[in-house]
């Protein structure tokens, strides 16, 4: 479960592409992008990564080794039968995807199952949520500011949350298979 | 148990109270977006609980219609998904054309605002007087909204954008007068729009329409509603009409998908075929 925004694409692409194809849970992404983009961004990534990218869409049901990006222009929730949903409710934090939606849905959902992450980004979407998933028991981690493209997003995070961890983006995908080895986790 | 497991059994509770004591039925509803907006008007509510609220919105209906507005209110925008609108004009109108009359339900119009583009491509169609558009919603204050046809005049650079993009052939602002900070439609555009309260989850269908537009709406609803919903469309359809999806709503699985066919991939326009 990964919020970015600004600088978000190099992000994605490192963090995404250090991942392989049996990573063992599935992973949800929320980038803030132009309302108009197309699924460009999800074909690119998925020709770049070994873990398959996709665009969520409603209804899909999660399935591990699979990256589900949050489409342009719209919410992105998870239900409680592990499916997806989508929804256009105003935007949150002038953000339509919103971090936060998608982090509250998903720690209601999962509770103590799930690992947030907050990347570069500007504005404070995402901390509210990664706060949400720390009061439910999951796992949250903070993009270092120092190593962030753009340390908006992850020093409000800061400000809101005690995370579990502060790391730089190159060590993030170690963490992760570390976190996930063995357990069910988003 | 913790605090969201109660919550999410205060929601259950709640939405089969108001289904019985008024007949709204949100039982159906996609439970991730319904709760969302049931704990935003809960924060603005003053109740410390949905339990505690619950006793006095089963008692007080003008409580129960002010959250009512809270969770069926959806945000609508001239034109939006650009790209939607100019498939319109390439795909759909030139068959609509065709016909003396064209009669068109749309249904989930919220404020209003993809009626009036709707009824702004036809009357660039040449279509004028030729053509009817049912446009409802359940959420009667959103209908009042609509029918004033009045909007912030900050979105109209936006809406002219979007216009623009979707293939006007005129100048966006022929389409209302600035008073104030408010944009004010021309009138002439609602001559041809009918507006009316209509609750997909458990009314009637609408008769021989020749195009439905539904977009955004079936994404709040679980599969068994969307399937009944679609249900309701394809009765209400004549052969040869044309369905219109979100762009990220599928007919594909489901039922219906068989006596359909999609014009253009991605486009979410379907049109009805002539024999099953």
């Amino acid at each position: 479960m990964v919020g970015v925004s600004t600088g978000g694409v190099s992000a994605l692409k490192f963090l995404l592409g250090a991942l392989s194809v049996d990573f063992p849970v599935p992973v949800l992404v929320v980038t803030h992008i132009t309302p108009d983009a197309d699924d460009g961004l999800a074909m690119l990534l998925n020709t770049l990564c070994a873990i398959r990218v996709k665009e969520a869409d409603e209804l899909d049901v999660l399935l591990p080794g699979t990256v589900y990006l949050a489409p342009a222009n719209y919410h992105l929730l998870v239900e409680k039968c592990g499916c997806l949903a989508l929804s256009i409710d105003p935007p949150v934090n002038f953000a339509r995807p919103s971090v936060d939606v998608l982090f509250v849905s998903a720690a209601e959902a999962f509770g103590p199952e799930l690992v947030g992450i907050i990347l570069t980004g500007a504005g404070n979407d995402g901390s509210s949520g990664l706060r949400k998933i720390k009061n439910c028991g999951g796992v949250a981690i903070v993009q270092d500011p120092a190593d962030a493209e753009m340390d908006a997003m992850p020093k409000n995070a800061l400000s809101m949350v005690t995370p579990d961890y502060i790391i730089r983006l190159s060590e993030l995908p170690d963490l992760l298979v570390n976190l996930v080895s063995g357990q069910s986790s988003q | 148990m913790t605090s969201d497991e109660i919550t999410d059994i205060e929601v259950k509770l709640l939405m089969e109270g108001i289904y019985q004591v008024y007949g709204y039925d949100f039982r159906e509803y996609a439970e991730a977006s319904l709760r969302r907006r049931l704990t935003q008007w809960l924060t603005g509510s003053g109740y410390s609980t949905l339990s505690i609220a619950q006793s006095h919105l089963l008692r007080d209906r003008l409580l129960f219609d002010k959250l009512l507005q809270g969770i069926t209110v959806n945000v609508s925008e001239m034109f939006r998904d650009p790209s939607f609108f100019k498939n319109m004009r390439e795909l759909v109108i030139p068959h609509l054309k065709t016909y003396p009359f064209v009669k068109i339900w749309h249904a989930g119009c919220a404020t209003g605002e993809e009626a009036y583009s709707m009824a702004i491509i036809l009357h660039e169609e040449g279509l004028h007087g030729r053509f009817r558009i049912y446009a409802t919603d359940i959420n009667e204050e959103v209908i009042r909204k609509a029918q004033e046809g009045i909007y912030p005049l900050q979105d109209m650079q936006r809406f002219t954008r979007s216009y623009q993009h979707s293939g006007g052939s005129g100048s966006f602002s022929d389409y209302y007068t600035a008073r104030y900070h408010h944009a004010i439609l021309t009138p002439s555009l609602r001559e041809n729009i009918v507006f009316a309260a209509h609750n997909l989850a458990v009314d009637a269908d609408f008769g021989e329409m020749n195009l439905i537009l539904c977009r955004n709406v079936l994404i709040y609803f679980k599969l068994p509603l969307k399937e009944r919903v679609l249900e309701l469309f394809d009765k209400s359809l004549t052969p040869g009409g044309f369905l219109c999806l979100g762009t990220k709503e599928s007919l594909e699985q489901r039922t219906i998908y068989d006596n359909y066919e999609e014009l253009r991939p991605r486009v979410k326009i379907y049109r009805k075929r002539y024999e099953k």
